[in-house]
């Protein structure tokens, strides 16, 4: 597959030595407005790629806040098509690779090979589809690939004896979830690291990231330890549920709070 | 060549979360192991006999059928199984599996509360944890089952989230499942979900369709011309029509809720009025807008509740081999009413759909003709309901 934004940033950051900050945010949650600005702000802040959550009615892999932020989201009006016109405004803003976090039903209803197509028109880098293992992967990898758009696949504390598999087909980078269960801030972990990365490093010829319940710059720092990166989301569309249309100021204080963590030696 | 876990090549599949896809693995072989396992089969069927009650009867349904002055009309009785529902038979099989899977701890979705009553009352009869999900509107409606879960060990979780029905309630269980992964159990209750779920219900439900194939021959010496069943998720109308695939002038018929009309907002039809989707780990049928977002439904009937179906039925319908009709809260509680009057026997608003149904289609057929309706459960737990829709006043 053709290289996109979204090598190009893993890329740089592996020149510079600096561990890849990913942030989430629902759309829609608060207005399309609001997610604007926030992307803007969050790429200004620190944020090398940003997850962009397509809210869904039934969200099986979230926990409570991103719950809550996709029912707020559907709430006010917000769909598939309004979403990808507000990525091609932010898109003449901003360079910043973009991901669409979103379940199966809401591509295969809009037509899995005119969502790649917009995917590629509007300008976003890959998809992350929690409910699609690798087993049903055939439902949009075709389609993926031939728009350059990655399809990123997930690997989580229960794929034992599943990882060389799914590290071989991977591309853009390794989605490792943290722990088993769903999205959500954690004030620990359960999970054993050291074992859960190594078939990682061993078969991974990729970047990996690590996602679900990071929330605080010390459990990042801590995090970015065993990969390539960090992905924060739960943390953030909670401060849009508090701070509501005020919530870009919090998230630019709290995003720049996790890179200088990041960045440090 | 079929493909393994599809229904016509296309509904069905293991549309899941990564976290649970060894799970769904581990069950797969376990259940490819024990399915054709004389001792597990014996074991299974022992405990239907001797715990559950079956074979269910197979009744004929005299002074309904001269009422009626169409066909001869029998019953299939899974309301007279332990527990009052057709239910039992696949929790007892699931629970036989999951003990010898290891697991201690089990737990389940539930609409109307029949399933999980069985998942409470099987673990009750084996000793695990049991923890059963169930959607807050459903928590209301079905408090009298709510209270027998609870009498028989069972945790019962009230989920408020999305509109608080059975579709919530399996995805909080699912959610459950992702992080208790090790430990515990999943125990559907339907023919839903991804595969092996919707073959392995459907088998140890099809025990249902096995009796009364063998028991029309004895009685009748020859099949009937119509089986009907009502159909949520459509585990009692899998097992209904299983062993009458293949006799192909055995017509079968699936009855799902119109609840206000399939005109209005306010309906489960997912036959009637859905689109191909993927959602709950299955490809089928599913109530849903133009961008996939699914869509709150509504039946008097708990168990009937549901967005979407089971795959093999899809298949059922798409090949022509089944038909579906939808039918309405007002038909099915006449149906009810009807059924009660004339029989003595009252049955759940569930089977009253597939009631209400086969009371359209019986007028039409021929006297030497036969229809089998399944009555999949009692009405016990829908008296409260059943007064309040009519207007009566029963509380204290």
């Amino acid at each position: 597959m053709a290289e996109n934004r979204l090598d190009k940033r893993f890329k740089e950051l592996k020149s510079e030595n600096r561990k890849a900050l990913i942030t989430f945010i629902t759309a829609g949650d608060g207005g399309y407005e609001l997610t604007e600005k926030a992307v803007l702000n969050m790429a200004e802040s620190g944020a090398d790629l940003i997850e962009l959550g397509v809210p869904f009615s039934d969200p099986i892999a979230e926990g409570p806040v991103i719950q809550k932020a996709s029912e707020r989201a559907l709430k006010n009006g917000t769909t598939l098509e309004g979403i990808f016109k507000m990525i091609e405004r932010i898109r003449q803003k901003t360079q910043v690779p973009l991901l669409l976090m979103m379940y199966l039903n809401t591509i295969f209803v809009y037509g899995t090979e005119r969502f790649f197509a917009q995917c590629k028109e509007t300008g976003i880098d890959g998809v992350i589809v929690p409910d699609m293992p690798f087993e049903e992967k055939d439902e949009i990898q075709g389609a993926a690939d031939k728009y350059g758009i990655h399809n990123i696949s997930l690997v989580t504390p229960a794929s034992e004896g599943r990882i060389q598999m799914i590290s071989a087909d991977a591309t853009g980078f390794l989605y490792c979830v943290s722990s088993n269960g769903v999205t959500g801030m954690r004030s620990k972990f359960d999970t054993d690291f050291s074992s859960f990365f190594a078939p990682i490093h061993k078969y991974a010829k990729l970047p990996c990231a690590v996602g679900f319940g990071i929330s605080s710059p010390e459990s990042a720092k801590h995090m970015s330890q065993y990969c390539d990166g960090v992905i924060i989301g739960s943390a953030i569309v909670h401060l849009v549920e508090e701070y509501k249309e005020n919530a870009v100021a919090e998230i630019e204080k709290f995003v720049t709070s996790i890179r200088t963590a990041l960045d440090e030696v | 060549m079929e493909k393994i876990g599809r229904f016509a090549d296309i509904f069905g599949g293991q549309y899941v979360p990564e976290t649970v896809m060894n799970a769904v693995h581990e069950l797969e072989e376990a259940y490819n192991r024990y399915k054709n396992d004389e001792e597990f089969l014996e074991e299974y069927r022992t405990i239907c006999r001797e715990y559950a009650g079956r074979p269910s009867l197979l009744y004929y349904a005299d002074r309904m059928t001269k009422d009626l002055g169409g066909c001869k009309v029998y019953l299939k009785r899974e309301d007279l199984n332990h527990t009052g529902a057709h239910k039992i038979n696949n929790v007892l099989g699931q629970i036989l599996l999951a003990k010898r899977m290891g697991k201690k701890r089990i737990i389940a979705e539930t609409g109307a509360g029949q399933h999980g009553v069985a998942t409470a009352t099987a673990c009750a009869l084996f000793g695990l944890e049991c923890e059963v999900y169930m959607g807050a509107e459903d928590v209301e409606r079905q408090k009298l089952n709510v209270y027998r879960m609870e009498l028989l060990g069972a945790k019962v979780v009230s989920v408020n989230s999305g509109t608080g029905t059975l579709k919530d309630a399996i995805n909080e269980a699912m959610r459950d499942w992702a992080t208790n992964i090790d430990t515990t159990y999943y125990l559907i209750g339907s023919v839903m979900g991804p595969h092996p779920y919707p073959e392995m219900v459907r088998d140890f439900q099809k025990i249902i369709s096995e009796e009364a194939r063998e028991q029309i021959l004895e009685k009748e010496g020859k099949l009937p011309d119509c089986v009907v069943a009502c159909v949520g998720g459509g585990s009692n109308a899998m097992g209904m029509f299983y062993n009458f695939i293949p006799d192909k002038s055995v017509r079968l018929v699936g009855a799902e809720a119109a609840g206000k009309g399939v005109d209005t907002e306010y309906h489960a039809a997912t036959m009637a009025k859905g689109t191909l989707g993927i959602f709950h780990g299955m490809k089928s049928y599913f109530l849903q807008n133009e961008e996939g977002q699914i869509a709150p439904v509504y039946s008097i009937s708990a168990g009937l509740d549901y967005p979407g179906v089971g795959p093999e039925h899809a298949a059922l319908r798409d090949t022509g081999r089944a038909d579906y009709v939808s039918i309405t809260d007002e038909e099915a509680v006449q149906a009810l009413e009807y059924l009660s009057r004339i029989e003595g026997i009252i049955p759940a608003i569930e089977s009253a759909h597939a009631i209400a149904a086969a009371l359209k289609i019986i007028p039409t057929m021929d006297k030497n003709q036969i229809m089998i309706i399944c009555i999949s459960g009692r009405g016990d737990k829908d008296m409260q309901q059943i007064a309040k829709y009519r207007g009566v006043k029963i509380d204290g």
